[in-house]
């Protein structure tokens, strides 16, 4: 593991300082996977809705190349031009030729957690172009100079309040006025004013339609739109896995989508585009930025098939209660811990670890990503490739020498309850990491099989 | 029918007790119990922790003191787990995935294999039901909450035939309580904040008791509750069910 950069244990850490915080954090969240529950719970054909989505996505996942080629022949068809980018850097070049070649230096963005994964806005402004993010949550975290926590509602980690302050600061609202709808107002005053001057819009694509060679853009706040109908230029990024075959597919996902994300029926905009207005363009650049490599890791091939919900965030006891930023990477939560390490595998080394495998964000998952099962295979795959820590890796082998010899394992176990300090308190050879909170079991007297040794075997 | 019992390893050094339980209420369920005294570990600490490759030693074993049984039963869902999907054997693959299917946790095996209807047991106190995460979702001893399908419960079932039971209800019916294996020391902070939720939850439902199908969750839960000076207990579910 880097040195530099601290891994989820301590970042989580730090955030479980302050405990209150957490139980907010988590009880927000939480109550958004009961608003999900409730939604989906109405509908009796959830689980086949769910295996059907899986199953499409099966179907592009194996003719992905057919898919995203009759998507490029159809949208160009409409006047749409096509772009592939081959990594992150690729992306954000086209990106910014894009604006310079009409002398664009001013680019309203709504939300696209693929551009937070190429580090879109960094790359422009150190190019000198001003980017604005429309999305009122993504507006926050821009103000705030903070990534977003969540890739559904990316400042679920700010309190209103600190909205409140921020938005004094930036944007000029009294002192110490938090009221969620006189500062959504104050948002929506600002944007507006940004949507009507700016020439150019970046939108990400939920869904590109291979049959027609349109993309739909779901948001809740209208904000694609208002970008995109008066910009002389839309640039839409999308990652290669979001085709889907036919328009009919659609159905499916949109009914997915938001049940899972926020347990509404649907999402308030679900936008088509299919083709440039006159004296309009319309750009789309298609963006693999490793999602072949993963392809190609028949275990994880699977995490491709993800419609980005965030249900398995919400879920998840231990996102809840450790905040997206400790997971130190663009997607969070338990998709984004099998993402990641596909990206650069020692520095998440970590965060398939940040899990206890309870399963929840599998049986959430609505295109059945098998969640925890991939984390369990991430972890084998990180310690063979040789990112586990050596005082782990010692404790461990000397654990499995013992267990795999009954007579090691019962002079050690007499020997002061070997348990106490093997299983699994050591793996980190710090002994009382266990202890620090909790108290230790209370060692018997004699264990189970002494007792059977003593009181049937000699019947 | 012969059935093999397996405890594992920290149930036998710690929870004597629990082991106890499930060989005497086997027992009086007459079922004829043998426990192999070579026995160690289903290896799920190691695999857990991406080490899977050196649980050749304790999958070695396993085969050899278990093969030979109509069903081997466990009082942990998690061991359960980990030997169900997880059991191999490079020599005799056919015998390992064999025996995998024979492995039951202790509840399961009582509803689904011995399908019993009654016990003679008396609890009259107020239990929390804790869902261990591996035996619910993993070995689907209970309906979960995140699908749509009809509720059912297997341990629960098997509570409600307990004399004088009151089970509490819970505000999260299967929050996991984040003991996770090694998870609960090399994510410590998070570990112990899932734990106190968890029994925060079982206390403002007046609990007396906890009790679940997985001793590890129950002893990352007493950790704290001891540490915060509780008077609840856990209680492994075989001990209630065995009148304790
Ligand atoms: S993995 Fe599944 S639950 Fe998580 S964000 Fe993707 S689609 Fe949603």
């Amino acid at each position: 593991m880097q040195a530099e950069t601290k891994d989820h244990a301590e970042l989580a850490a730090i955030f479980n300082k302050d405990e209150a915080r957490v139980d907010w954090h988590d009880e927000t969240l939480w109550w958004v996977r009961q608003k999900r529950d409730k939604a989906v719970h109405v509908l009796p054909e959830w689980e086949t809705l769910r295996e059907t989505a899986s199953q499409i996505k099966n179907n592009v996942l194996s003719n992905l190349s057919e898919y995203l080629q009759q998507f490029e022949a159809n949208a160009q068809a409409n006047g749409i031009i096509i772009h592939w980018a081959a990594d992150a850097a690729a992306h954000n070049a086209i990106v910014l030729e894009l604006l310079l070649a009409k002398g664009i230096r001013k680019l309203v963005k709504s939300k696209s957690m693929l551009t937070e994964e190429c580090h879109l806005n960094e790359h422009l402004e150190s190019n000198g172009i001003e980017v604005i993010d429309s999305d009122l949550g993504e507006r926050i975290v821009q103000l705030a100079k903070e990534p977003p926590s969540h890739i559904v509602l990316p400042c679920i980690h700010k309190k209103k309040e600190e909205i409140g302050d921020l938005f004094h600061t930036h944007l000029g609202t009294p002192k110490g006025n938090a009221d969620p709808q006189f500062l959504t107002e104050t948002a929506r005053q600002h944007l507006r004013e940004i949507f009507l001057t700016r020439r150019a819009a970046l939108t990400g694509v939920n869904f590109a339609v291979a049959q027609t060679g349109e993309f739909v853009v779901c948001t809740n706040e209208g904000n694609a739109d208002m970008g995109a109908h008066l910009a002389d230029i839309h640039i839409a990024s999308m990652g290669i896995e979001k085709i889907i075959p036919e328009r009919k597919h659609l159905g499916v996902f949109l009914r997915l989508l938001t049940r899972s994300a926020t347990g509404q029926p649907i999402t308030t905009y679900s936008s088509h585009f299919a083709k440039p207005r006159q004296g309009k363009e319309i750009h789309i650049i298609i963006v693999d930025n490793g999602r072949t490599i993963q392809l190609g890791r028949e275990d994880f091939r699977n995490s491709l098939k993800c419609i980005r919900c965030g249900a398995c965030m919400n879920t998840c006891p231990v996102y809840r209660r450790s905040g997206g930023h400790s997971y130190h990477t663009a997607i969070a939560g338990p998709i984004g811990s099998i993402l990641a390490p596909n990206l650069d595998m020692e520095k998440y080394a970590d965060l398939p670890f940040a899990s206890t495998l309870c399963g929840s964000c599998t049986n959430v998952c609505p295109v059945k990503i098998d969640i925890h099962q991939q984390l369990y295979k991430w972890r084998q795959v990180i310690v063979k490739n040789g990112y586990a820590p050596a005082a782990k890796k010692a404790a461990m082998q000397l654990m499995s020498h013992t267990l795999s010899s009954p007579a090691a394992y019962h002079t050690a176990g007499k020997a002061g309850r070997w348990a106490l300090k093997y299983i699994p308190f050591a793996v980190n050879n710090k002994f009382n990491t266990w202890y620090r909170q909790r108290d230790m079991p209370e060692p018997p007297k004699q264990s189970f099989g002494e007792w059977y040794h003593k009181n049937r075997k000699k019947k | 029918m012969t059935v093999g019992l397996f405890i594992p390893c920290y149930v036998d050094q710690f929870y004597p007790g629990a082991a106890i339980a499930t060989l005497e209420l086997l027992e009086k369920l007459g079922v004829n119990v043998v426990y192999p005294e070579n026995q160690t570990c289903c290896g799920q600490p190691m695999a857990n922790s991406g080490f899977e490759h050196l649980a050749d030693g304790c999958n070695k074993l396993f085969l050899k003191n278990f093969a030979g049984f109509d069903y081997v039963v466990a009082p942990s869902g998690s061991c359960v787990l980990h030997i169900r999907e997880h059991l191999h054997s490079d020599d005799k693959p056919n015998l390992a995935t064999e025996l995998s299917q024979k492995v039951y946790e202790l509840s399961e095996f009582l509803t689904d294999v011995l399908k019993i209807t009654s016990l003679p047991s008396k609890f009259p106190h107020k239990v929390g039901m804790h869902q261990s995460c591996h035996g619910q979702r993993g070995l689907h001893l209970s309906q979960m909450t995140e699908l749509v399908a009809p509720d059912f419960s297997k341990p629960g079932r098997l509570l409600q035939m307990v004399e004088g039971i009151e089970i509490i209800p819970l505000s999260r019916k299967d929050e996991c309580c984040g003991f996770g294996g090694t998870f609960c020391v090399t994510e410590e902070a998070v570990s112990v904040k899932m734990g106190k939720d968890r029994i925060e939850d079982h206390l403002q439902h007046d609990a007396e008791y906890i009790t679940g199908v997985d001793m590890s969750c129950l002893m990352h839960m007493e950790g704290i509750l001891k540490r915060q000076g509780s008077k609840v207990k856990v209680l492994h579910l075989a001990e209630i069910l065995n009148g304790k």
